[in-house]
């Protein structure tokens, strides 16, 4: 396969999972705990967002590389269907209760974070560029989610049981995040990409860190539900969840092709 | 057919019609930002640089950083510079956006972070390290803040962090154990 295609497909992966999370997070505005956490989550889906646009727009500049109909970010993040996203399985789990949406933040900040932080040393000076802005923001996103773990895991019984359930419920999705399949060894051998499977170890020893303070049981490492390379979130096989999700976030382009605002 | 004199002609007629450097600037230096008036998008550093365009010579180039990736005010502020722009006699501005050096709060002048503090905000480079005050919020185990916030108000180290966003993504929320005033802290990032 050629290059363009490739860094089109890798691209798709890197602005997926910060969209559909962005989406997620966006089902809790006007719903918040509280007035900061109200913020704080829109805030942190507003980074999101914005960093999801400028992978997507990169990722239609490559398209237009080689595609007779290249599509620019509004069309690549509207005009998809769920089998077409490319995002992380763990992104795309209903936001449960607060407790589970904080957890599912930590587990895919910390690795975020990683990645981005790879990233910003890419051959391709676009993707270190939008690496490094990334970076900043992701390392404020896993201090907050962290310190309300913390304080929700080593907080009352309640709150203990339930960050646990959480914990050992939403462990299953994050076994993807470090499998490489083709598309990843291929962007590493062109030093466009980044290792996966290196990130697992620093990603185990923050989370760790974070769930000793919060004196939640780490569950075994390999309870993963991912049945192995090619059968994950980003080849496109998803939760059912996904395709709830997809037309909520496209409804107005569909009923209304082409609306601005 | 257009001739090579009358190409120059041109060119020559376009960088007389261009406003000054100096009128440019002031123009930029009265954009505030949308979110913090008190800043104007050169004390921010989201201006990082204008030049004319070599090949087209009426049109001026600016270009401007986000502060945030998601910032919502980008976008407003482009615009309005565009519009001061226009406002000076600049008839064709090509805003571009960039992205490296990636945007960063220690870009603010000393100017800069006293206005954000008599506006009211704790400026980014006024945090140290130090022992914070914790807050215990029902039982729940304190925020971890890292960095000690002297209060913009009255001066007081015995501050704590309330959230680490508030009204918008560069700042966090902070309450002063002194005067009880709640404050905002323009995040160093």
């Amino acid at each position: 396969m050629d290059r363009d295609p490739l860094l089109f497909e890798y691209l798709l992966r890197l602005g997926d999972s910060p969209l559909i999370l962005a989406q997620r997070l966006g089902e809790w505005i006007g719903r918040g705990p509280v007035l900061e956490e109200e913020l704080g989550n829109a805030n942190v889906a507003l980074d999101l967002l914005g960093q999801a646009r400028m992978w997507l727009s990169y990722a239609g500049e490559v398209e237009a590389r080689y595609a007779p109909r290249p599509r620019d970010e509004d069309a690549l993040a509207f005009l998809r269907d769920a089998p077409q996203f490319r995002n992380l399985l763990l992104v795309e789990q209903p936001n449960g209760h607060y407790g589970d949406t904080l957890m599912r933040q930590l587990l895919f900040d910390a690795w975020h974070l990683l990645v981005l932080q790879a990233l910003t040393h890419s051959h391709d000076e676009r993707i270190a560029g939008i690496a490094a802005k990334s970076a900043k923001e992701a390392t404020y996103h896993v201090e907050r989610s962290g310190d309300w773990v913390i304080r929700l895991g080593d907080g009352t019984d309640d709150s203990h049981a339930r960050m646990q359930a959480s914990l050992d419920r939403l462990w299953t999705y994050t076994g993807e995040m470090f499998m490489g399949d083709d598309v990843d060894a291929s962007m590493l051998e062109l030093g466009i990409g980044i290792d996966l499977a290196a990130l697992r170890a620093p990603w185990r020893e923050r989370i760790a860190h974070v769930l000793e303070e919060a004196t939640l049981a780490a569950p075994a490492e390999d309870a993963f539900m991912q049945g192995g390379k090619g059968r994950g979130g980003k080849q496109g096989v998803h939760t059912e969840h996904l395709g709830h999700l997809v037309p909520e976030m496209q409804f107005l382009q569909r009923a209304y092709p082409g609306a601005q605002w | 057919m257009v001739t090579r004199e009358q190409e120059a002609l041109a060119a020559a007629v376009a960088k007389a019609e261009r406003p000054s450097w100096r009128s440019i600037w002031s123009a930029l230096a009265d954009v505030p930002d949308p979110e913090i008036p008190v800043l104007s998008v050169l004390d921010l550093g989201v201006v990082r640089g204008a030049e004319w365009d070599p090949v087209e010579p009426e049109v001026l180039v600016v270009r401007v950083t986000p502060t945030y990736s998601g910032c919502p005010a980008t976008e407003v502020i482009i615009e309005t510079v565009r519009q001061a722009l226009a406002d000076i006699g600049v008839r064709n501005a090509r805003i571009e956006t960039m992205l490296s050096p990636p945007w960063s709060s220690s870009w603010l002048s000393a100017h800069a972070q006293r206005r954000l503090s008599e506006y009211g905000i704790a400026p980014p480079g006024s945090a140290t390290i130090g022992a914070p005050v914790t807050i215990d919020v029902r039982g729940l185990a304190p925020l971890r803040n890292r960095s000690l916030v002297p209060c913009p108000r009255c001066g007081s180290t015995r501050t704590e962090l309330v959230a680490p966003f508030g009204s918008t993504a560069c700042k966090a929320q902070y309450r002063c154990a002194d005067c009880l005033e709640p404050f905002d802290f323009f995040k160093p990032i």
